[in-house]
């Protein structure tokens, strides 16, 4: 009387990964559980947190309002594939680190994912556009100040590379 | 001190880890543990008739289902109440798992374990319980009246009653100096509930080994070394078999300290019981209903002053809503009542406190720990007497600063820890002073009559806070240099994102003389640092930085001496810089620490090149002492504990300038603006991101955040969805100015600064609307909607 | 919080999702975005035993802009037709509007005909598509398409004229006439939030830029987005002489909201007018820009 597996194939930081998951396996449990990769946190399981961002196809989404089979195919990066395959940090990475914008860490992972397509998309965000771009990201330490200046950061360490 | 690191911006090494997901929070370990999930209670207030569990037992993964029947001897028993006081007459716990009665929804009545969550989740919605129905008991007020009672044998609903008073100078009782004061004022304050709301909720892994039958648990908690003991006794384990461990935790904010929370004793005790490790992670909706809130109060007020603003008698009674039970006792009622006189002298003082028992989830510390509704008690009462005299608001707060020459300061009351509300050091002039140039106090006048003009609404908002911090009763710190010249530091007391691990190695290093790099710091692991009290009330830099302060001093005399011996110098010539204690002056006269260590260990077996130094025939030993000499110990460590005679009391002061909509009632904080004194900073850096974070907890509680209970005594809004926490749009550009006024109880001469950002913050919007509205404001939070009926009030 | 089990069906087609639909009845839903429905079902809030997940089949992934309006297939994301400068120039309300869904990462998944489905009154497209008299194409197995007028589709709250069995395969917002405005105003406890008041507003003005008419669909003021005719009350003026105190009232006589734990009802009610004439007032300022663009370039 189990429930019925499907087997899933996602590309997970550009691995591709095989999971055999029931249907109702959100994406967040399936990446921390059945693919190990415990950086993407969950804070509410109702969308509204973020913690669970993650990238699908390189656009950022709520890994809890994701079923893991809905995305059977797709390319996934998650916080661990943030870095560079040398282990290199990213600018977003290196910039949140340097302006303070984590303390307990929880929500970081969803920041920084959310952060990394803002900046992607826009490589130089006005004030307001960082704001928006990760007003749907709840955070209890930081007061979100050096958040917002960690990726006016980046930012500019992206353009120092570019 | 010869490396300066103390004082500096130096970036956190927690970080790494962190923003590369390797993190190790407690849901992050243990993938295949069994998993377990509670049925709770639906209803504020009912007995349970029956508990059927039939339909559930066909669930697939099912492994086992417990209710408080199933529960033995002490784990049965109901939880600990962790500070007891004398007026706590009426202290009450709840049991792990609900014996008979529930008493606000979400309390558990039955555990399932299973294969995973969403199995646990499957069962537990297939098991019934049989309710009879009881009157809730909803509302500070209505419970005070005691017609219905949440605790059949507490009167009254009244679980402890406290009043403290301290005369005037002349000898007068409150009453007595308010009635006889030139002017009086009365009035009623309103304070609502909200919650620490950390972004990981609890939770708790055990892993039993039935081989040698000890027990590993971590938890998602503020206290290790406690929680550890509560699970020793209620399982009735020898202390060395159980550790505990807190890992990274998502965020604390007081919510934490209590334990043991009934999952603590359940989960292990069900991996002992079923020889497999058992988690349970508790989800946002747990959290909302069966954690704990804090700061709902009713406070009456009652204050007699002279021409100049001087308060000449205050008397308060407050009105304190404990929710269901007391397991973290008396201690924010106490902290509201005495915290609540601030940086003020004044003449005399009477308190009265009543703490009530309501069908709602219990009331424990959340960051700021009853401090914010004291001071919005006094900071609205100082803005009342102001606009009664016609005075400056700052003028008035002014007239009635603790001057610098009158420190150390006795307020005449009982603090939180037992001991005398002393203040020992502040400058709240210069406080004041550095706050109106910050925010621009002073020319606000022109700014707000130039925005009138064309059509906006701006109000000021002024709030002053005094915060004791770093109570004891005690932390430890160990630190152990080995032969590789690496430094470990540990201590009991835990870290839920406050960058301890950065700030400790910070004193470590400036301490011994030693790189950064060459220091790691572990909390919070019992298996390192069992004795501990535990993370809260701003104390872990002033508690545990001092401990390891003084262990360094420890290892560094030892440290100082073996090198003299072995350099044939006088200790007192010698300095550790780098790493390398060298003659001063005689740069080529050095020994590295390392090979202090290893000098500090005589040994018969060598492992590698180094430890040959320190074995029998090296010929380095003296052959007229013992290896090891009288007094002393093997290896450079040492262990020091920091004790204080009582609290270090940190201040501050909060400006704001809000503008309100005047059609729609929005209101939105342009300018946020701190001064902030916590003694010396050991991590600036640091230290504003603890303010920014707390006064955007602030502004969470003065705009946003309340929790909703109906007359049922559901909650309302148990989701993020409408509990609202600010996000990045919602919080303020937060300008900051220290001011160190360095405490003189300990030798690192600090303050606690982890509470500071939140204490003020309902007081100063609360201020500035008033400002800008000209509307009295007497409850907190405000939101576009109230401010929009108390328009249409003053209108009427 | 995680959901209970159900039967997932993964179909490819149009006809396959239609059929597996017909299949599952009452007990069936439809997965989309999920942005909506994927939270009750982790709250256990909705429980159906089949989920038919149509994220595979590409023939309802569109966005077009026909003849007289913008249709969207239901797969169509809030982001994608956001980002679509041809939408923005077909019907601008819609681009306005979807800035105020929630937030960007919500809007990445989320759909549009997704949201109009889900039927919350206080949700920002259910009052665009009542406000511009828009419809919503319903299929279903072996049966006929429907297309139902927003003022017949939304029926209650979180109820829509969606039958088990059917699925909504695409939402048309017709084009604005000439001369005619349009703005979206509202006001939410956090920015992303469901807004506590909001109006959709059109507006258009005749040959000599007076309102010829002036409609608003109010949010958050009743089991389904109210629409309100205000055309009267403009008085056939120039918008600059329009007595907008007076429609203001207009609007709050008219609506009968109700209180909740983030606004009572009399501000609501207050919040409503004062929306609705900052939307109206915006719309018929815009309508007279593109009169005045229209002239300039004529």
């Amino acid at each position: 009387m189990g429930e019925a597996l499907h087997e899933i194939t996602l590309t997970v930081n550009g691995v591709l990964r095989e999971a055999k998951v029931p249907g109702r396996r959100l994406l967040s449990d399936c990446l921390r559980r059945e693919l190990g990769l415990t950086g993407t946190h969950v804070g509410c399981e109702h969308g509204v947190c973020g913690c669970c961002t993650v990238l699908l196809d390189g656009a950022p989404v709520r890994s809890c309002l994701t079923f893991a089979v809905s995305v059977d195919g797709h390319e996934i990066t998650t916080v661990e594939g943030l870095s560079g395959p040398d282990g290199s940090l990213s600018p977003v990475q290196r910039a949140f680190s340097e302006c303070h914008a984590l303390q307990c860490g929880f929500c970081t992972p969803g920041f920084l994912c959310s952060a990394t397509a803002l900046l992607r998309d826009n490589p130089s965000p006005t004030d307001d556009e960082v704001v928006e771009g990760i007003s749907g990201n709840l955070g209890r330490c930081t007061g979100y100040q050096n958040i917002v200046k960690a990726v006016h950061r980046a930012a500019e360490l992206m353009g120092d590379e570019a | 001190m010869t490396t300066k690191l103390f004082g500096e911006r130096v970036q956190r090494r927690e970080d790494l880890r962190l923003i590369t997901g390797q993190g190790r929070y407690v849901d992050d370990l243990g993938n295949g543990a069994l998993a377990a999930a509670f049925v709770r209670s639906p209803h504020a207030h009912a007995r349970i008739r029956d508990i059927d569990v039939s339909a559930a037992l066909d669930v697939d993964g099912l492994v086992a289902i417990y209710t408080w029947e199933d529960l033995p001897e002490r784990v049965r028993d109901p939880l600990p109440l962790l500070i007891p006081h004398p007026a706590l007459t009426h202290g009450r716990t709840a049991y792990p798992l609900a014996r008979e009665i529930v008493r606000h929804v979400g309390e558990p009545v039955v555990m399932v374990v299973a294969r995973d969550r969403y199995l646990a989740e499957d069962a537990a919605a297939l098991i019934e319980v049989d309710y009879e129905f009881l009157k809730p008991v909803v509302g500070i007020e209505e419970a005070a009246q005691g017609a219905h009672l949440v605790h059949q044998d507490v009167p009254g609903n009244a679980g402890a009653h406290l009043v403290q008073e301290v005369p005037s100078p002349q000898g007068l009782g409150a009453g007595e100096a308010i009635d006889a004061a030139p002017h009086v004022l009365s009035f009623r304050l309103d304070f609502e509930r909200s919650a620490s709301m950390p972004l990981e909720g609890r939770g708790v892994y055990a892993r039993w080994d039935a081989d040698d039958r000890s027990l590993r648990v971590f938890s998602s908690t503020q206290t290790s070394t406690s929680v550890r003991m509560a699970i020793a006794s209620k399982l009735g384990l020898p202390l060395p078999s159980v550790e505990v461990i807190a890992p990274d935790v998502g965020g604390g904010f007081g919510v934490k300290i209590v334990h043991p929370w009934p999952e603590e004793v359940l989960v292990p005790w069900a991996a002992m019981l079923l020889g497999q490790e058992v988690k349970w992670i508790e989800d946002r909706r747990e959290h909302f209903i069966s954690s704990a809130h804090e700061r709902g109060q009713v406070q009456h007020v009652r204050v007699g002053f002279d021409d100049q603003g001087h308060v000449l008698g205050l008397d308060v009674t407050i009105l304190h809503d404990h929710g269901a039970y007391t397991p973290y006792g008396i201690i924010v009622p106490i902290i509201t009542a005495t915290q609540l006189l601030g940086p003020y002298r004044i003449g005399a003082y009477r308190v009265e406190f009543t703490s009530i028992y309501t069908n709602t989830v219990q009331v424990t510390p959340y960051r700021g720990a009853g401090r914010p509704q004291g001071v919005f008690c006094m900071e609205r009462t100082m803005d009342r007497i102001a606009a009664h005299l016609g005075l400056d608001r700052t003028e008035v707060r002014a007239a009635n600063f603790i001057q610098p020459d009158q420190f150390p300061y006795d307020q005449g009351l009982i603090f939180q820890d037992g001991r005398p509300l002393i203040y020992d050091s502040g400058d709240y002039p210069e406080s004041l002073r550095m706050i109106k140039e910050l925010i621009g106090w002073d020319g606000f006048a022109a700014l707000k009559a130039e925005a009138e003009a064309r059509g906006r609404r701006l109000g000021i908002g002024i709030g002053c806070y005094v915060e004791g911090t770093g109570v004891g009763p005690y932390e430890g710190g160990h630190v152990q240099v080995t032969s590789d010249g690496r430094v470990h530091v540990s201590t009991g007391l835990t870290s839920q994102g406050q960058g301890h691990e950065t700030v400790f190695a910070q004193i470590a290093a400036t301490e011994l003389g030693v790189p950064l790099d060459k220091v790691s710091v572990v909390t919070g692991d019992t298996r390192r640092f069992g004795y501990a009290v535990g993370t809260f009330a701003s104390r872990a830099a002033v508690m545990s930085g001092n401990a390891i302060a003084l262990a360094c001093r420890k290892v560094r005399d030892k440290a100082l001496r073996i090198a003299a011996d072995a350099l044939e110098a006088d200790p007192r010539d010698l300095e550790i810089e780098d790493g390398v204690v060298h003659v001063v002056g005689n740069p080529g006269a050095s020994i590295p620490l390392g090979t202090v260590a290893v000098l500090s260990n005589p040994l018969r077996y060598a492992f590698d090149e180094e430890t040959k130094r320190a074995t029998q025939f090296s010929g380095v030993a003296s052959m007229d002492r013992p290896p090891v000499d009288e007094g002393e110990e093997p290896g450079l460590e040492g262990r020091d504990y920091f004790s204080p005679v009582r609290s270090t009391f940190a201040s501050g002061m909060h400006a704001a300038i809000v503008e309100t909509d005047p059609d729609t009632a929005e209101i939105r904080i342009l300018r946020y603006a701190v001064v902030h004194d916590c003694g010396r900073l050991i991590n600036p850096m640091i230290v504003e991101g603890q303010i920014h974070g707390g006064v955007a907890q602030g502004v969470g509680g003065a705009l946003y955040e309340r929790m909703v209970y109906d007359g049922h005594g559901q909650l309302l809004n148990a989701s993020f969805m409408d509990f609202l926490m600010p996000y990045a749009t919602e919080v303020p550009y937060i300008e900051t100015a220290h001011l160190e006024t360095p405490s003189p109880l300990n030798p690192l001469g600090i303050k606690g600064a982890g509470e500071a950002g939140v204490i003020p913050v309902s007081a100063v919007i609360a201020s500035a609307i008033e400002d800008a509205e000209g509307i009295t404001i007497d409850r907190m939070p405000i939101s576009p909607s109230d401010l929009h009926e108390l328009r249409a009030l003053a209108a009427s | 919080m995680k959901p209970s089990a159900f039967d997932y069906h993964a179909p490819r087609s149009l006809g396959e999702t239609l059929e597996i639909l017909a299949g599952a009845g009452p007990h069936g839903k439809v997965l989309a975005g999920g942005q909506s429905l994927i939270p009750l079902l982790n709250m256990r809030l909705a429980a159906p035993s089949h989920l038919v997940d149509i994220n595979r089949v590409a023939a309802l992934d569109t966005v077009s802009v026909e003849e007289g309006g913008v249709r969207v297939g239901a797969l169509a994301r809030h982001a994608a037709v956001e980002r679509s400068s041809s939408v923005a120039r077909a019907q601008p309300l819609l681009r306005a509007a979807l800035k105020l869904v929630a937030h960007p990462v919500i809007r990445n998944r989320g759909t549009v005909v997704g949201s109009l489905v889900h039927a919350d009154p206080s949700a920002e497209l259910p009052a665009v598509l009542t406000v511009l008299d828009g419809s919503v194409r319903l299929a279903r197995h072996a049966g006929p398409v429907r297309e139902v007028p927003a003022a017949a589709f939304f029926t209650g709250p979180l109820e829509s004229a969606v039958e088990p069995g059917e699925l909504a395969v695409s939402a048309f917002f017709p084009s604005l006439p000439p001369r005619t405005g349009s703005a979206f105003c509202e006001v939410a406890r956090r920015h992303g939030d469901y807004a506590m008041a909001g109006a959709a507003a059109v507006v258009s003005l005749d040959e000599d830029l007076r309102i010829a008419s002036a409609r608003v669909a109010c949010v958050s003021v009743g089991p389904v987005p109210v629409l309100l005719d205000v055309s009267e009350v403009c008085a056939h003026r120039p918008a600059a002489s329009v007595d907008w105190a007076a429609v203001a009232r207009d609007v709050r006589d008219r609506i009968d909201p109700e209180g909740d734990i983030h606004a009572t009802a009399a501000y609501r009610r207050h919040l409503t007018g004062v929306l609705a004439e900052r939307a109206l007032r915006i719309a018929a300022q815009e309508a007279a820009d593109e009169r005045a663009e229209e002239t300039s370039h004529g």
